[in-house]
């Protein structure tokens, strides 16, 4: 069975871009709900790269081999590609194929996009060595373990809801962001998640995580994981935070555990 | 057939019926809408007068009395989609469009509907953003749509029916009408839209008996004529793409209503963006008329003046905002003025007889430029690849009408607040009915890494959140730009505004929120939370004696007057 074809359309000649690492990223103006370009980042990480590694290792050595040079004509190494060479041009092709040749349409989510881009973008000077994804199965015991994740964070039925629940994290976050989210947290919280600080005009201290807010009110779960909407005229203190309330876990853990938790996260895509 | 006494008198009542209502309807002559400004009991045309002041004379509601506002009525649209359109008020009866191209015509003081037009549209049009309309022009008693398919079609403001039908431009290659037409005299003048499709844009004016084309002013000149030069030739061994013939596929789209000076018989309209939108190198030059404001011959559409907003533009910043006119003291002189809030984040003033150009000031952060000379072309100061540029895409302010108020002598201007984005451009090829946006931008995010945050489409969820864009109502001084007060909001705000002459203002936003405000102070008078994004702006209008402002809100139009 040929269902395992990538990459037919594309076209070798010359080498790789020298700023590989720094590809930018074109995003469409206002990409559509759900388009995977949406979530692809400005510079692609050394995990995102190591991602997309073990996702072209899985679904794409069987046409285009390990060097990207398997198909007649086409050398993925050469950063030239024969039906557009942005980076959308490239999502483009993955996901909705080339009628009329062996190329399928593949459905990957954001951070397996994000990855396989990654990747193909730094195919020359990606060093497989230098960055590990990890096992997901080691990382899954060191989040409910070690890192005590569960205590604020929810996967499925299990943990806390005061922080973003993570049931679908690996269908929407890089790999490199992932990363990131544990050794700098603040770095990677989306505004919205931004925690909140109110007190009221009796005196009652209100902590929780924002899930929405407008010009006279605010939606947040506090930390009795309960939904509270509170109108801002009726406040004494109202604060936003910039700062994450998580810690970060570059020193907590090893280099190998963050891997490892990188690559259990990445293998969470919801229901 | 015998007639019955009883019949007889039957027949005499509905006579006399007719006549009263006949009398109650008046024709809009072209004198009414000249005047329009001042029959505040109607609202007339889309920005209510043709300074497009967005002021209505009603003075019932006031900052004392506005907590009192409550909702008389609501009508709901069938179709989904941001609801762009301003109602019209004659008289008691109301005109609106709703999507993708029908007329509504309903009583203004319980929201019943008497008729509706259905528009079929060609199935080959495409337009870039939704199937907006922004609403409708009168003259006698007929109604004028322009529609996504490029036409404009007349319709009979009794009966509903089309009296005639016109093709403005082809709608295969990208060309609609999406604005209120403007009736000036015995013409209506319409642009068309498609800057997104390489278009080549124009005003025209039609006969209004007979749809017949009057005049058309192309907003970007052929090689040869007046401004034909600011479309310059390619640099010979150019190392990157540039179309030789980029003017063709220019843009300089039309897709809001215009203004109009009687005394001066000048029209004025604001220009769209250039084709491609964002790969600028193609298309080397200041690339006239695009981003400008063009003043035109009512009669004849020959070019007056112009002036450009933003020379060369690679930011989208089309310069379609409603030009807003006013007969103000500047200087210790009387000035006919027009006053612009521009996408690209300044605020202008200049003389609507001659273009000058008198001030020119920022007002919300500005970095694309950094200052103006004397002339008023700004000093352009483009930001390092990957680096945020202020306003962002969508701009510092973009086609919500503003409001002038000739009381307050301030002029209101709905704007987003630190709004930035990382602008790019991507070669890209004409092809007709593709889009030829040539964009490689994304949101400016303050969070290094994180992901990208959904576009400028979204649900009740303010999650572009303070790190991303706020919004606000600004209030400015007239001639000087300089900021009076302003009302925040967390969410940014495609609203537009109505000021009134006992000072109270009306806006929305993004949050669904619709609010009084002092236009004096802008102090919060009253609030209703209507629960969908407001993307349309306020009217005000009086049916027997009671004064009445709308609202669309989602799919519906939410009508508001005093408690009894």
């Amino acid at each position: 069975m040929r269902a395992q074809l990538l990459f037919v359309a594309v076209l070798g000649l010359g080498t790789a871009r020298p700023e590989a690492v720094a590809a930018q990223n074109p995003l469409a103006q206002n990409p559509a709900p759900g388009n995977p370009a949406a979530a692809l980042p400005a510079v692609f990480a050394p995990a995102d790269i190591a991602y997309g590694a073990r996702l072209y290792d899985a679904q794409c050595t069987t046409c285009h081999g390990a060097n990207g040079d398997g198909v007649g004509g086409v050398d993925l190494r050469s950063g030239k590609f024969r039906n557009g060479g942005t980076d959308q041009d490239l999502v483009r092709v993955i996901t909705n194929g080339i009628p009329g040749t062996g190329m399928q349409a593949f459905k990957l989510d954001s951070s397996e996009i994000a990855g396989i881009i990654g990747f193909l973008r730094n195919m020359n000077a990606f060093d497989r060595g230098s960055v590990k994804l990890g096992d997901a199965g080691r990382g899954r015991t060191t989040f409910e373990g070690k890192g005590s994740c569960t205590r604020c964070h929810r996967i499925g039925a299990q943990g806390s809801r005061v922080a973003p629940d993570l049931s679908d994290i690996g269908a929407t976050r890089s790999a490199g962001s992932l990363l990131r989210s544990m050794t700098e947290p603040t770095s990677q919280m989306m505004p919205i998640n931004r925690p909140v600080r109110a007190v009221t005009r009796d005196g009652k201290i209100i902590n929780g995580r924002r899930l929405n807010e407008d010009t006279y009110t605010v939606q947040l779960l506090d930390d009795q994981e309960k939904l509270v909407s509170l109108t801002k005229a009726d406040l004494r203190e109202y604060a936003i935070l910039t700062v994450s309330p998580m810690p970060s876990y570059k020193d907590r853990l090893t280099e190998s555990e963050l891997a490892d938790v990188v690559a259990y996260l990445l293998s969470l895509k919801g229901r | 057939m015998i007639m019955t006494r009883r019949t007889t008198s039957t027949w005499l009542a509905l006579l006399l019926t007719a006549v009263v209502t006949s009398h109650l309807q008046a024709q809009v002559a072209s004198d009414r809408l000249v005047n329009a400004a001042t029959e505040a009991r109607n609202w007339l045309m889309y920005s209510g007068g043709y300074f497009s002041n967005r002021y209505s004379g009603l003075t019932q509601i006031t900052p004392a009395n506005a907590k009192n506002l409550e909702l008389k009525w609501m009508y709901q649209a069938a179709v989904a989609g941001v609801w762009q359109t301003t109602p019209l008020v004659v008289d008691g009866v109301m005109y609106l469009t709703q999507r993708p191209n029908d007329v509504v015509a309903l009583d203004a003081k319980t929201g019943r509907v008497f008729w509706i037009y259905r528009h079929t549209l060609d199935p080959t049009q495409i337009v870039c953003c939704g199937a907006n309309n922004r609403g409708l022009a009168i003259l006698g008693d007929t109604l004028y749509m322009g529609t996504l398919d490029a036409h404009l079609v007349a319709i009979d403001a009794r009966t509903g029916r089309a009296v005639w039908n016109t093709k403005v431009a082809e709608s295969k290659g990208g060309y609609s009408v999406t604005h209120a037409p403007l009736v000036v005299k015995d013409k209506v003048i319409v642009g068309v839209g498609g800057g997104e499709y390489g278009i080549r844009g124009f005003v025209a004016a039609f006969d209004a008996r007979s749809g017949r084309e009057a005049w058309r002013f192309y907003t970007i000149p052929a090689p040869g004529e007046p401004g034909g030069d600011s479309w310059k030739p390619c640099p010979p061994g150019s190392a990157v793409f540039c179309d030789p013939e980029a003017w063709k596929h220019g843009g300089g789209s039309v897709w809001v209503t215009g203004s109009y000076d009687p005394a001066l018989n000048l029209t004025y309209w604001g220009v769209g963006n250039a084709g491609p939108d964002w790969n600028n190198e193609q298309r080397p030059g200041d690339n006239l008329y695009t981003d400008s404001v063009v003043a035109l011959d009512a009669d004849s559409g020959r070019l007056k003046w112009h002036y450009q907003f933003t020379p060369h533009d690679k930011y989208d910043y089309d310069s379609v905002q409603v030009p807003v006119l006013a007969d103000i003291t500047w200087q210790g002189q009387p000035l006919k003025a027009m006053v612009w809030a521009n996408r690209n984040g300044n605020f202008y003033l200049l003389d609507r007889e001659t273009g000058k150009f008198l001030v020119g000031k920022p007002f919300v952060k500005v970095n694309w430029m950094d200052k103006f000379d004397e002339r008023g072309r700004p000093n352009q100061t483009p930001q390092p690849p990957g680096q945020p540029t202020w306003p962002g895409n969508q701009g510092g302010t973009n086609w919500y009408s503003p409001s002038y108020s000739p009381h307050t002598g301030l002029f209101y201007i709905p704007a987003w607040e630190g709004y930035a984005t990382i602008f790019g451009g991507t070669p890209v090829e004409y092809q007709e009915g593709r889009n030829f946006g040539g964009g490689a931008n994304r949101n400016f995010v303050p969070v290094p890494g994180a992901p990208a945050l959904p576009g400028i489409r979204r649900g009740p969820i303010n999650n572009w959140t303070e790190a991303v864009a706020t919004g606000a109502v600004l209030a400015v001084d007239a001639t000087t730009g300089e900021q009076k007060w302003k009302f925040p909001m967390t969410d940014v705000t495609d609203s537009g505004i109505l000021t009134t002459a006992s000072d109270v203002l009306f806006s929305g936003g993004r949050e669904g929120y619709f609010q009084a405000l002092d236009a004096r102070t802008g102090s919060l008078l009253w609030k209703a939370s209507l629960g969908a994004q407001i993307v349309s702006g306020p009217i005000s209008y009086e049916v027997d004696g009671k004064q009445y402002v709308t609202a669309i809100s989602g799919l519906s139009l939410c009508v508001f007057a005093l408690r009894e």
